[in-house]
C-alpha cells in the first residue's frame, strides 16, 4: 500500500538556510507518529512542509500520493494542521468559525455541530466570540475545526499546549479514534510522557534531519528514547 | 469560485457586523473628514458646494484605505492566513468575496456620506441615477484594486504605510472619473466629456482590476 507520507532526502530552505537538510520519512495510513527533538530542530518546518505551506526544494516529497514539489495546492485541502496559532477569526463566534471552515471544506453544517459537541464547545460556549475564549478553549475550538474538516492526514504541532488535564485526555482520545478510523497523524511534542504513550512510532528530528525512525513499544519510558543534544 | 466568494464575503461581513469597526471607527472618520473640509472652506460656501463631488470621493478614498487594511488584518491574526491557504477555497473566490465585502461596506458608507454632503455642503443633488451608477462602478473598482494591493502589502514590513503609497496613485483615475461623473449630478455642471463616458472609464477600470485579481490573487496570497 502506498504510504501517506513519503519523504526521501527532502530539503526545505528558509531563505538560504536549510531548515530541513535531507529528511527521510515514511508514514503509513492509520499511523500516529511523534516528531521529537530540541527547539529549532525543524519539527515545525517539517509539519508545515507536509501541509504544503513550505516548499520542498530538493528530494522526493509525496503526501497522499500527491507530489509536494509539483503541486503543493493539491495537498493542502487534504491536510488538517493544528499549529501554534489557532487559525480562528477573533471576532466570530466559535460556532461561526467552525461552520465557516467546515463549509470551506465542503462539509455539512452537521459536521461542525458534531465537532463542537465532541470537544465540549456546544451549547452556550458555541455562541461565544473567540476573542473571549481562554487559551485552552481556543485549542478545543481549533480541534473542532480539525474534526469538522475531516481530512485524512492530521499534522499537530504541540497539540497538548494550553489544554488542561481533561482537554489533554480528550485530545489523546480523539487522536487515537482518528487513527483507528484510518486517519494518519503526525505530531510534534515536547510532552514526552503523554506523547510517547500516544504514538505508534517516534522520529527524532535534529539539525533539520530525521535521525531515528523506529518502532517503540507503547509503554516505553521517554528516557529510553535517545536524547538529541 | 462563486460559492467560495459568497462564503468569504458572508464571513467578512459577519466579522464586521460583530466587531462594528466600520460603524464605530471608519464611518465617524469619514464624516470627520467631510466636517474638516467644511471647516477649511467655510469662508466661501460657494467653493465648498462646487468642490463637493471631489471632497466626497476623497473622503470615500480615505475610508476605502481603512477598510482594505481591516480586510487584510483579519486574515493575518492568529494564523488565519495559513488556515485560508489550507482551506481548499478557490483563491479567485477568496478575492471576489473579500472585494465584495469591502464594496458592500463602502456603498453603505457612501450613502451616509451622501447625506453628509447634502447637509454640510448645502448641495441639492439632481441626477440620482447618475450618482447611483457612478457610486456602484467606482466602488467596484476601488474594492477590486484595494483588495489586490491590500494582499500585496500585507506580507511586507510597514504594510500600514505601504498600502496608501501603492494604492492611491493607482486609484487616481477612479477619483478623477468619479468626481467628474458626479459633478453634473450634484452641481448641475455641464461637462466637456459626458458623465456616461466617465462611467464607462470607471467600468473599464473595475473590469481590469477584477480580472487581474481573479488571476493573480492566488500567487499574491502564496507570496505572503
Amino acid at each position: 500500500m502506498e504510504p501517506v507520507v513519503h519523504l526521501r532526502a527532502a530539503v526545505c530552505l528558509l531563505g538560504r538556510f536549510p531548515a530541513l537538510a535531507g529528511v527521510d520519512l515514511e508514514v503509513d495510513r492509520g499511523e500516529v507518529v511523534l516528531l521529537r527533538g530540541p527547539n529549532g530542530a525543524g519539527k515545525t518546518t517539517l509539519l508545515r512542509a507536509l501541509a504544503g505551506l513550505v516548499p520542498v526544494a530538493e528530494g522526493e516529497a509525496f503526501v497522499l500520493g500527491r507530489d509536494l514539489r509539483a503541486d503543493r495546492q493539491a495537498v493542502r485541502s487534504l491536510v488538517g494542521l493544528l499549529g501554534h496559532a489557532s487559525g480562528l477569526y477573533e471576532d466570530l463566534s466559535v460556532s461561526d468559525n467552525v461552520s465557516f471552515w467546515a463549509r470551506a471544506a465542503r462539509r455539512p453544517k452537521s459536521a461542525a455541530d458534531g465537532a463542537l459537541a465532541r470537544v465540549g464547545l456546544d451549547g452556550r460556549l458555541a455562541a461565544v466570540t473567540v476573542s473571549r475564549l481562554s487559551a485552552g478553549q481556543r485549542r478545543r475550538a481549533s480541534l473542532a475545526v480539525l474534526l469538522a474538516r475531516d481530512c485524512p492526514l492530521w499534522l499537530l504541532d504541540e497539540p497538548h499546549a494550553g489544554l488542561d488535564a481533561a482537554g489533554r485526555d480528550l485530545l489523546d482520545a480523539i487522536v487515537r479514534g482518528a487513527a483507528d478510523e484510518g486517519r494518519t497523524v503526525v505530531f510534534a511534542s515536547h510532552e514526552l510522557d503523554r506523547a510517547v504513550a500516544l504514538a505508534d512510532r517516534t522520529v527524532v528530528v535534529a539539525a533539520g534531519q530525521a535521525r531515528l525512525d523506529g518502532e517503540l513499544p507503547r509503554a516505553v519510558s521517554p528516557s529510553a528514547v535517545p536524547h538529541v543534544a | 469560485m462563486w460559492r467560495d466568494a459568497v462564503l468569504v464575503a458572508g464571513k467578512d461581513l459577519r466579522i464586521e457586523a460583530r466587531s462594528r469597526v466600520t460603524t464605530n471607527q471608519v464611518l465617524p472618520y469619514a464624516v470627520l473628514v467631510l466636517v474638516l473640509f467644511a471647516f477649511a472652506l467655510d469662508p466661501d460656501r460657494g467653493v465648498l458646494a462646487r468642490a463637493s463631488a471631489g471632497l466626497f470621493w476623497v473622503a470615500v478614498l480615505f475610508s476605502a484605505l481603512l477598510m482594505v487594511q481591516r480586510s487584510n488584518v483579519i486574515e493575518t491574526l492568529d494564523g488565519a492566513r495559513d488556515a485560508l491557504r489550507l482551506s481548499g477555497l478557490d483563491p479567485a473566490g477568496i478575492f471576489l468575496g473579500k472585494a465584495a465585502a469591502v464594496m458592500v461596506q463602502l456603498l453603505l458608507l457612501e450613502i451616509v456620506l451622501g447625506f453628509g454632503v447634502v447637509v454640510l455642503y448645502g448641495v441639492d443633488p439632481a441626477g440620482f441615477g447618475v450618482l447611483a451608477v457612478t457610486a456602484l462602478v467606482a466602488t467596484w473598482g476601488l474594492a477590486g484594486a484595494g483588495t489586490i494591493y491590500g494582499v500585496l502589502a500585507a506580507g511586507q514590513r510597514g504594510r500600514e504605510t505601504l498600502l496608501p503609497l501603492l494604492l492611491l496613485p493607482v486609484v487616481a483615475p477612479v477619483l478623477i472619473a468619479a468626481t467628474r461623473a458626479s459633478e453634473s449630478a450634484l452641481n448641475g455642471v455641464s461637462l466637456d466629456v459626458s458623465a456616461g463616458d466617465w462611467i464607462a472609464l470607471l467600468t473599464v477600470f473595475a473590469v481590469i482590476y477584477t480580472s487581474f485579481g481573479v488571476v493573480a490573487f492566488g500567487p499574491l496570497l502564496e507570496d505572503q
